[in-house]
């Protein structure tokens, strides 16, 4: 159990290459933190830096009320779970458990007890005398999640640990992990490049973008009011349309369409703006409507998502299977829902509106719209 | 799926007994008598002085001096043999993981400064070797026939290429379960290079034990004689009429190859894993 303090933390290789800008992130204890990014964000340099496997160019980091930037990575009471697992491959699945307590020197009878404890929670028993080789993708990575846990450490490291595995156990698998992170309550920071991850594990995202870090929230406080175009498109599945927009008083123009925001305009002029391919719905006589034309249609069985353009620019809807589609399909979209970002920095432009994601419009019955 | 037919067990067969049967005719030929052989030459069929001749090579007191046997060149070959190849292992073992774990300055340097001697054969510098030896006062000893010939370039080039193919996270996950560098060497690197290791003593052990040259010159006193160095004794008698004893010769060759033809046999399939498997 302990907090993190990251504070002013950068990484600068030879030659002056900034890895990691001056990244504050302070955790609660017991916190579940994911930090999200695209590959060469700096995410795992963060993480390893917090593990002590990377030096710390710049800044502090306090794991509870010590700082660690010269403590030797196995003195800052921490266990990481890597993505290729690292397991020893000429010990049993016992010795690779006992391996980090018989370090310590921990007493014989309560390393054993601990083993079986950890093999007990993570269902390793039968497995406790095979060499890895001997084991599956996922048993292997609970091997190294036990490994993690017997030490009760103060703090888990996991490196996206499960990129390894099939789409199946990825999602057995991180259910898994929450609900042992739940049970020990141990302070947790999990890096990943899926979004989708990012969203079901975290109690708090850290999404990050070159370095530096774009937005810090809960899951869906970062789906509902990105901060910025990035975390727009790389948080949600499909990304969020992101198109030119035109705000002139209360009126919005993407390209042929003109929708009236109800005064939701925050600012005046050329603006970039999103809109969740969910938060599109076909029209209602006498709406305001965006003109898709269609270029192909993908099945996802629940919804389906229905790639086209408005104008020249490209956009995507989820629509219900119940929808007929055609050539060009009238959609709309509530005003709250549209986010607003500046075209130069791509930061967002006004507050989310609190009830965007606090509660939602009503459900309008699908109206199918003749073609235009 | 291809079928292998007569053409490829023949030329397997040809092959096979281009290998073996000189070494046949060595151990059938040992079993006559000098004379016989001298007279009819080389033979392919066993004659009945199997015995007598071997337990002669073995035990009979040879030599100018009449103190060396049969059995004491094998041991001094076998120590030979052996020491080279542990010494060697150890050797180049600690100088891979020095270069490959550690961040000194000059690594890359002294890497390649140690891959460039590869290229060059002991006999280049076989007399200044022999020279410090002298010195040291160690001719004549155990001591001088194995220690200059220890650093190895090739066994530590070996050990770089599988250090560099261990994943960098065993490294990282060693590091927090807190085992420090000689830890991780005793209790990771060496378990993990098992297959390397006896790939290498293999390779070590027939250089050592075929050694000819270095003996040769380290050593004058002929209870350090080697079983390379007996096989040449004991055809440079030629004096007089005598007729040099070939049925001794081909007897200490045969037993010459056993020892190597052993340890490969018990080694073989780690070595063939140590020198294919790139995984650990």
């Amino acid at each position: 159990m302990a907090t993190i303090d990251i504070s002013q933390v950068s990484k600068i290789y030879a030659d002056d290459v900034r890895a990691v800008h001056s990244v504050d992130i302070s955790i609660k204890d017991g916190e579940f933190i994911v930090l999200v990014g695209p590959s060469g964000c700096g995410k795992s340099t963060l993480l390893r830096m917090v593990a002590g496997l990377e030096t710390i160019s710049e800044g502090t980091v306090k794991i509870g009320d010590r700082v660690v930037n010269d403590v030797d990575p196995a003195e800052r009471d921490i266990a990481m779970v890597f993505q290729n697992y690292a397991l020893y491959p000429h010990m049993t699945v016992y010795q690779n458990l006992a391996y980090g307590l018989k370090n310590r020197g921990t007493p014989k009878a309560e390393i054993e007890e601990r083993v079986a404890e950890a093999a007990r929670m993570l269902e390793l028993q039968p497995y406790l005398d095979r060499k890895p080789r001997a084991l599956s993708g996922g048993q292997r990575q609970r091997v190294a999640m036990g490994r993690a846990t017997v030490r009760k450490p103060a703090v888990f490291l996991f490196d996206e640990p499960l990129s390894n595995l099939d789409a199946k156990l990825r999602v057995t698998m991180r259910g898994e992990i929450k609900r042992l992170q739940r049970r020990l309550n141990t302070t947790s920071i999990y890096v990943t490049h899926d979004q989708l991850e990012a969203m079901t594990l975290a109690d708090r995202l850290v999404v990050l973008n070159g370095g530096k870090i774009e937005q810090i929230g809960a899951p869906l406080e970062v789906y509902h009011a990105p901060a910025s175009t990035f975390v727009a498109s790389f948080i949600g599945s499909p990304a969020m349309n992101l198109v030119r927009g035109d705000l002139h008083g209360d009126k919005l123009a993407i390209g042929p369409a003109t929708l009236s925001l109800n005064g939701f305009a925050p600012a005046s002029g050329a603006v970039t703006v999103g809109l969740r391919a969910e938060d599109l719905r076909p029209a209602l006589p006498g709406e305001d409507v965006l003109p898709l034309k269609v270029d192909y249609v993908e099945e996802l069985g629940a919804q389906r998502l229905v790639h086209g353009q408005v104008g020249d620019q490209p956009m995507t809807a989820a629509l219900g299977p119940e929808i007929l589609l055609s050539e060009t399909m009238l959609l709309a979209i509530e005003p709250n829902r549209l986010h607003f970002f500046a075209t130069d920095t791509g930061k967002r432009i006004g507050e989310a509106s609190p009830r965007s994601f606090a509660k939602l419009p009503p459900l309008v019955a699908p109206v199918v719209m003749p073609t235009a | 799926m291809y079928r292998t037919k007569f053409a490829d067990h023949l030329v397997l067969i040809i092959g096979a007994l281009f290998l073996i049967v000189p070494v046949i005719v060595a151990f059938m030929t040992s079993m006559h008598t000098a004379a016989e052989i001298h007279r009819t030459g080389l033979t392919l069929m066993p004659g009945d002085h199997f015995a007598e001749t071997y337990t002669k090579v073995l035990t009979q007191q040879g030599g100018f001096t009449g103190q060396i046997t049969g059995a004491r060149m094998v041991l001094n070959s076998l120590i030979l043999g052996l020491g080279f190849a542990t010494g060697k292992i150890i050797l180049s073992m600690l100088a891979a993981y020095a270069i490959v774990y550690f961040r000194f300055r000059f690594a890359t340097l002294a890497f390649w400064i140690i891959f460039t001697t590869l290229l060059l054969p002991l006999e280049v510098r076989i007399m200044p070797s022999y020279e410090v030896m002298t010195k040291l006062h160690l001719t004549n000893t155990y001591t001088g026939l194995i220690v200059p010939l220890l650093a190895s370039a090739t066994g530590t080039f070996y050990f770089r290429q599988f250090f560099k193919s261990v994943p960098e996270e065993l490294l990282e996950a060693a590091r927090i379960d807190g085992a420090g560098p000689i830890k991780f060497f005793i209790d990771i690197l060496v378990p993990l290079s098992k297959t390397m290791i006896a790939a290498i003593f293999i390779i070590m052990f027939v250089y050592g034990w075929n050694q000819y040259l270095w003996p040769m010159l380290m050593t004058t006193d002929e209870s350090f004689f080697t079983l390379m160095r007996g096989i040449k004794q004991i055809l440079q008698v030629w004096v007089g009429s005598q007729i040099p004893d070939y049925n001794e010769a081909f007897a200490l060759a045969v037993l010459a190859i056993l020892p190597p033809v052993l340890i490969v046999v018990v080694f073989q399939s780690w070595f063939i894993k140590g020198l294919t498997e790139s995984d650990k």
